[in-house]
């Protein structure tokens, strides 16, 4: 894989993407140029549209590392929603217990809880998979409905708020108990907590020696054992770390969204998150450009319907496209010489030989 | 003071003069789910259509719009980019805190939302709420179910035990009890609103235990009366007109009709009214009478005797002389729900906090 590939490959297939998408507009008898004009004025064209756009990407920031951060120690987890969801409930709960401490403390409180929840949520699912054999996949999706279970019976039992009558919902938290707003915008600091989560992650997996063992065991588990690694050790707590984020943005939601916990937790940013870290290729990085790029579709989402008439799951169908052509693309790497890349390529092959 | 005073003018002025003037009454609607739901969001989709006969109206709106920050994000966009000096936010999350916040920002804008409790005080003057109680439609529909099943057993699947749904399936029995004493409702509740899957198991198992009539209260009852078609008994319907689902067995069924409502409000604030200054009430709410709701049409298995008798019994609760809520009236667990000689009117706020299952029902308010 050459450097001019990876940027090339993923490009190429978002293109493909487009024009494909294009052609979905065209068949319902809109013009795709104006949809993607629609598109970056909805999402990107102004400060104003950007604000939609970050508001949108923060949550996805902090869900998009539930999954890239283990994917490096070779585990897919894809239990973010039930991680945020716990996630939330321990917010919840831990910022209704501290409400008479000051405000400062108490929003760590909720961090740190919320983290915990959500870290041990995931790190329970992928240290079944090490120690048990039960897939992390299947485990994750099926925890995913014991949270949302969870969290109905919390909130429709003793978290309710009695004057929530048909909209069950938790006790809220104070005004000052909340998670602030950049001031002057309609972005919360919740965009802080992710952005940092991606910078920390980057640091983690590129530039510490424990990132260079999870990709050891990314790489080939039995080399990781032979080289003396607690593999197990370090898989869970990948799962950890990632779960703590994705526990992170249900706080961000109790905190910063809903200033208390209802059945909103479970909107789904979990589920996109997955798709996030997988175009993402699972770097911390590329889930922060990932996310602005998918948090820009959903902005733009509204648009669409109202000034193009098109379907409201139109941007659910653009974003399943570009999933399925970036995936397809990993097939697509090394088949084609780049006439400039020739060079660089040869001597690396040389020597394997 | 002054300030205060001379702004509040102004922003009276704009009021008056925005919809009169060459630019159209923008009017923003949110709905929580697709609008071809054949459930709640399309019974909002269509009322809002009803809003095409107004010239002087342009309409914009948003379906799938979950209870996050998206619903902040829409209505600002519809402000800003469209225009909208109307928003309706049609499904219950919108309300606190994305209208609260929004409208705090907004003050001129208007905003309505679909059921909600507005606090004086603590929420912005330019909030209205509206909503209908159907309580009385589902009675009639009831009736046709208990005049219409023949092993006395009807099943109800429904969302969650929230007061809303309570009513619905205590009115529904209250109906067919009142031509059947001897049928019973058993109720399911499925845990979530957009269910379908659950929703179709849940239908086939009523049915296996003898049921004959189904009907429910989800986000759209679509799949409990086309299963029941499915299985060849009979279906009532909720929130929209599913007579389409179930050619053969949909007696009828209680849905919403918004377009009364958008019409209205679109016309109040076309003479110049607003929710700030109170001349359009802060609580805006309908029933049967006031038609915020409706019987869907009969289906073809309808028969005349009962036709019969549902119009007297509607003639009967739109003259006042038949009122549901009427005490004596035990909950199934055999305590006294309504003490004898007391009537809750439908718009009693005593309903709305309503956490018992009445005589009749088989199943349980709480877990």
């Amino acid at each position: 894989m050459t450097r001019a590939e990876t940027v090339i490959v993923p490009l190429g297939a978002m293109l493909a993407g487009m024009i494909v998408f294009g052609a979905f507009c065209a068949a319902l008898g809109v013009n795709p140029l104006l949809v993607y004009a629609s598109i970056w004025k909805a999402g990107f064209g102004s400060w104003y549209s950007w604000q939609n756009t970050l508001v949108r990407a923060s949550p996805l920031l902090l869900c998009g590392l539930c999954t890239a951060i283990p994917a490096g120690a070779g585990i897919i987890v894809i239990g973010n929603e039930g991680a945020v969801v716990v996630g939330g409930l321990g917010a919840i709960a831990s910022g209704l217990a501290t409400l008479s401490l000051p405000p400062f403390l108490s929003l760590t409180t909720m961090f740190l809880s919320a983290a915990v929840c959500g870290g041990l949520w995931i790190a329970f699912s992928v240290a079944l998979q090490h120690y048990r054999g039960v897939s992390a996949v299947i485990s994750g999706l099926l925890l995913n409905y014991l949270a949302i279970a969870l969290m109905n019976q919390l909130i429709e039992g003793p978290l309710r708020d009695p004057s929530s009558l048909d909209n069950p919902a938790s006790y809220p938290l104070t005004p000052d108990h909340r998670l602030s707003y950049f001031s002057g915008t309609h972005v919360h600091h919740g965009l802080t907590f992710g952005l940092v989560a991606c910078v920390l992650a980057w640091f983690l997996v590129e530039r510490t020696t424990f990132g260079f063992a999870l990709k050891i065991c990314g790489g080939n588990v039995r080399a990781a054992r032979l080289s003396g690694l607690p593999v197990g050790r370090l898989v869970v707590i990948a799962g950890f770390l990632g779960g703590a984020c994705a526990g992170v943005a249900g706080m961000v939601e109790v905190a910063a969204v809903h200033g208390r916990a209802n059945e909103s937790l479970n909107a789904g940013y979990g589920y996109v998150g997955i798709l996030v870290a997988f175009l993402a290729r699972q770097s911390a990085f590329g889930v922060v450009l990932i996310s602005l790029l998918v948090g820009g579709l959903l902005a733009s989402g509204g648009m669409l319907q109202r000034a193009h008439g098109l379907p409201d799951a139109t941007i659910a169908v653009l974003q399943g496209i570009l999933f399925l052509f970036i995936l397809l693309s990993d097939t697509v790497y090394g088949r084609f010489k780049l006439p400039w890349a020739q060079s660089h390529e040869a001597k690396p092959d040389a020597a394997a030989a | 003071m002054m300030m205060a005073s001379r702004r509040d003018v102004l922003a009276g002025l704009a009021a008056v003069a925005l919809p009169r003037g060459s630019s159209p009454l923008t009017m923003g609607f949110l709905y929580n789910g697709p609008k071809n739901d054949l459930g709640y969001n399309q019974s909002h989709a269509e009322g809002r259509q009803a809003l095409r006969s107004l010239s002087w109206v342009k309409t914009v709106e948003e379906a799938s719009i979950p209870e996050t920050v998206a619903a902040e994000e829409s209505m600002r966009d519809m402000i800003f980019q469209d225009g909208a000096s109307v928003i309706f936010a049609t499904s219950f999350g919108y309300y606190d805190p994305f209208m609260v916040d929004m409208a705090r920002e907004n003050p001129r804008v208007q905003f309505f939302h679909c059921g909600g409790f507005y606090q004086e005080g603590k929420h912005p003057k330019n909030i209205g709420i509206y909503f209908g109680f159907i309580d009385e439609v589902e009675y009639l529909s009831g009736m046709l179910a208990g005049l219409s099943t023949r092993t006395n057993k009807i099943g109800f699947i429904a969302a969650k035990p929230i007061p809303q749904v309570l009513r619905n399936i205590n009115s529904f029995t209250l109906g067919a009890r009142s031509v059947n004493p001897r049928a019973t409702t058993k109720v399911v509740f499925t845990g979530d609103w957009v269910l379908p899957v659950r929703e179709a198991e849940a239908s086939s198992a009523l049915a296996d235990q003898g049921i004959d009539v189904l009907t429910g209260h989800t986000g759209s009852p679509r799949v409990i009366v086309q299963m029941a078609e499915r299985r060849g008994i009979f279906g009532c319907g909720y929130q929209f007109n599913q007579s389409s689902m179930a050619p053969h067995g949909f007696l009828t069924g209680a849905e919403w009709a918004w377009g009364t409502v958008y019409l209205r409000i679109a016309e109040m604030i076309y003479a110049g009214k607003s929710v700030m200054d109170g001349s359009i009430p802060r609580r805006l709410t309908g029933t049967l009478k006031d038609e915020f709701c409706r019987l869907s049409p009969f289906g073809p298995s309808v028969t005349q005797s009962s036709r019969n008798r549902l119009a007297a019994a509607k003639a009967a609760i739109l003259n006042g002389s038949l009122e549901i809520y009427r005490g004596p009236m035990r909950d199934n667990e055999g305590r006294i729900a309504i003490p004898a000689g007391k009537v809750l009117k439908i718009e009693d706020v005593e309903l709305d906090r309503m956490d018992w299952l009445v005589e009749g029902v088989v199943g349980k308010a709480r877990g």
